[in-house]
């Protein structure tokens, strides 16, 4: 009896299940379809109310609740700010992803994430992307990072390299042909080089490669590679034949096992990777939804405790601190709301009038807001 | 190829006897006793790794395992670092992926070796489901992104943890199906037709014979198949999951982490403190999966002797 009872019950189960799916299924539609509707009478409503808006897409997303995604390489930022954040707000709730800055600019663009974590600036088609969606970005500058090129603390006869060479060595044409360090340099020992570097989906590699190659992601691909830096480290530090490159936080924690070259001439410091003098430096950004911080009251919060104390949680994550002016920079653009890209940094170009026409724009909607936001300063 | 002469021989000399099969014996003999060797030590191979791969995991992890550590949240600061949100994570994306694919798997098997007919669309079936066990994981996550994550965003919420299972549903129920299948063979035809001699339906057969003559099978593919799920990163990457996060989730519906995807982060960290902690993340993602597996086991033993 009971073994019929009890098969009866796992059938049971199972049918309930099978049925629970199904009419989960059945009404996915229906809501979608209701969603569909919302969206439409909402944008009718946009402009009476912007309060709605805020609760579903747009970018806006919840009260209370921000959602960040992009670069595994910024991610340790964000994430001591969001630590420090949260022990001040317990009630916000913050996820951080790391999934590349492809991936998170996407995101963010299609209204998933109110944050993008970015070590490289957005590429036109990302932000035309975001522009046909509706999305206005600040791009802020958080950090400096040095590509930092590294050989094994054996190897006595390289201390210098240009960037000219890195070229040589590293270009798609090398491959099976610059073997040895010396079709590097004449001077260096006919003894072979061993590459290591990052996997061809890394922010470091893009970065690399379009500063040693010319192009963004064009390498020779007969070397180490792994998308786990550590890895990069003990390879190098394992090989007296090595040579490898990767971020600078990397080399500081491992200065006894590998020696660092300089690159035309220039040591990779925290003084030349911060003025910028280190031919292999480059800035980490995140990139903030305006519209979440018009309509989402966190993520204002969010990104000025952010910028706020961002030099503490820069070194916290091992990266080199913005210099006092560019640190400065950041703030007043998120001050001020500067949406679009920095004219400076390398992808802008198309934006300039685009930029102007959105700060008239903006201005007008500002005025008001700056007085609401004096307003809130004060009361801190 | 030693091996493979020494079946020769047997199969050989078997049914003819007389000289041949005497004169051979010794060296049959000695063949048997290689092949006893051959076949022990790739038995020992398999657990020597497993062994040396506890140990060492151990020998990093252990003495930074503390409750601090496993109720603490992520942080960047090495030494107050915890894994707590990702492994409430993990055990959500465990329960519910089991609650979703195992009926579903068990299910789909009931039907195809009890009443699917042999036609061109049950072997289409067959030939899909064998194929998609061997699909990359990160196929699957693609795919949740697509249908989980952004199609059905409405009900699923988006990256949350019912988009997160549901992906891996999808991910091990090939893997489900399977096994179960092979156990509804395993079960002799008379069990069957003894049944319908007895005047039972095809349904009343299923539900007091087969079905929990089948249950040790199918859990034994079910524990393989959740175990891969536990320790899949890359899907849960792409439908979602966050790295950080600052709060241990509270429903299906809600943004999560996962041990995988914490242990990923930490090793690939530049300070020394942090490939400890993902020694120790390891340490509490093998235990998870024995405790989630001596479960299965327990629930298998018990329909063993119970049939």
């Amino acid at each position: 009896m009971s073994r019929t009872v009890r098969s009866s019950v796992l059938v049971g189960v199972l049918l309930l299940t099978l049925a629970l799916i199904l009419a989960g299924c059945g009404g996915g539609g229906e809501k979608e379809e209701e969603k569909k509707k919302e969206e439409e009478t909402k944008k009718e409503e946009e402009t009476k109310k912007e309060d709605t808006k805020a609760q579903k897409g747009g970018g806006g997303g919840t009260p209370g609740q921000i959602a960040v995604e992009g670069s595994s390489t910024v991610l340790p930022i964000t994430q001591a700010a969001a630590e420090g954040f949260n022990q001040q707000n317990p009630d916000v709730q913050i996820t951080v992803g790391g999934a590349g800055t492809g991936d998170g600019f996407e995101a963010f663009c299609s209204g998933d994430t109110q944050i993008a974590d970015a070590s490289r600036p957005i590429r036109d088609e990302e932000a035309q992307t975001c522009e046909e969606n509706g999305i206005e970005f600040l791009e802020l500058a958080v950090a400096q990072d040095g590509i930092t090129v590294v050989v094994n603390p054996q190897n006595d006869f390289a201390n210098n390299i240009t960037l000219e060479q890195l070229g040589t060595l590293w270009s798609p044409d090398a491959e099976g042909q610059v073997d040895s360090w010396n079709d590097v340099n004449p001077e260096w020992p006919d003894q072979p080089v061993n590459l290591y570097g990052p996997g061809t989906e890394s922010g470091t590699f893009e970065f690399f490669t379009e500063k040693a190659n010319g192009k963004a992601k064009e390498s020779r691909t007969d070397y180490q590679a792994s998308e786990d830096d550590n890895v990069l480290v003990q390879g190098v530090s394992g090989d007296p034949n090595a040579l490898g490159y990767f971020g600078f936080g990397y080399f500081e924690q491992n200065q006894q096992q590998l020696k660092a070259l300089t690159v035309d001439d220039v040591a990779p410091t925290v003084e030349t990777i911060q003025s910028g003098q280190y031919p292999l430096a480059r800035p980490l950004f995140i990139y903030v939804s305006v519209q979440a911080l018009d309509e989402n009251p966190s993520v204002e919060e969010f990104v000025s405790y952010y910028l706020e104390n961002l030099n503490q949680f820069v070194e916290q994550a091992l990266y080199v601190p913005l210099a006092e002016q560019s640190l400065q920079e950041t703030r007043q653009r998120f001050q001020d709301r500067i949406a679009g890209t920095d004219p400076q940094s390398a992808s802008a170009g198309e934006s300039k009038e685009q930029n102007a026409k959105e700060k008239e724009e903006k201005e007008k909607k500002e005025d008001t807001k700056k007085e609401e936001k004096k307003e809130d300063t004060e009361k801190k | 190829m030693a091996t493979k002469s020494g079946t020769q021989t047997s199969r050989k000399g078997g049914p003819e006897q007389g000289p041949l099969f005497q004169s051979s014996t010794s060296a049959r003999h000695t063949l048997d006793r290689m092949f006893a060797v051959l076949v022990f030590i790739a038995t020992m191979i398999g657990l020597v790794v497993l062994v040396v791969l506890l140990v060492d995991i151990a020998l990093d992890g252990l003495p930074r395992l503390s409750w601090d550590f496993i109720t603490s949240y992520s942080s960047v600061i090495p030494d107050n670092t915890g894994i707590y949100p990702a492994l409430l994570g993990s055990l959500w994306l465990l329960a519910l992926t089991g609650i979703i694919s195992v009926p579903l798997g068990i299910g789909a098997a009931t039907y195809l070796e009890e009443y699917a007919p042999d036609n061109w669309l049950t072997r289409l079936i067959e030939i899909n489901i064998s194929n998609l066990a061997g699909v990359p994981s990160i196929i699957y996550g693609l795919l949740g992104l697509g249908i989980f994550v952004n199609l059905l965003g409405p009900i699923t919420g988006g990256q949350t943890i019912v988009a997160g299972a549901l992906t891996l549903s999808l991910l091990i129920l090939p893997v489900i199906i399977i096994a179960t299948r092979e156990a509804f063979r395993t079960i002799p035809g008379a069990v069957r037709e003894g049944g319908y001699a007895l005047g039972a339906t095809r349904w009343e057969v299923i539900k007091a014979h087969l079905l929990p003559m089948a249950v040790p099978g199918a859990l034994t593919g079910t524990i393989l198949a959740l175990s891969r799920a536990i320790g899949e990163t890359a899907p849960l990457i792409v439908v979602g999951a966050a790295t950080y996060i600052t709060f241990a989730p509270e429903s299906p519906l809600s943004s999560y982490s996962a041990l995988p995807i914490q242990i990923y982060s930490w090793v690939s960290q530049p300070q020394p403190g942090f490939q400890i902690a993902a020694a120790a993340g390891i340490v509490v993602l093998m235990v998870v999966l024995l405790l989630a597996n001596s479960v299965a086991i327990w629930l298998r033993n018990k329909y063993q002797r119970r049939v």
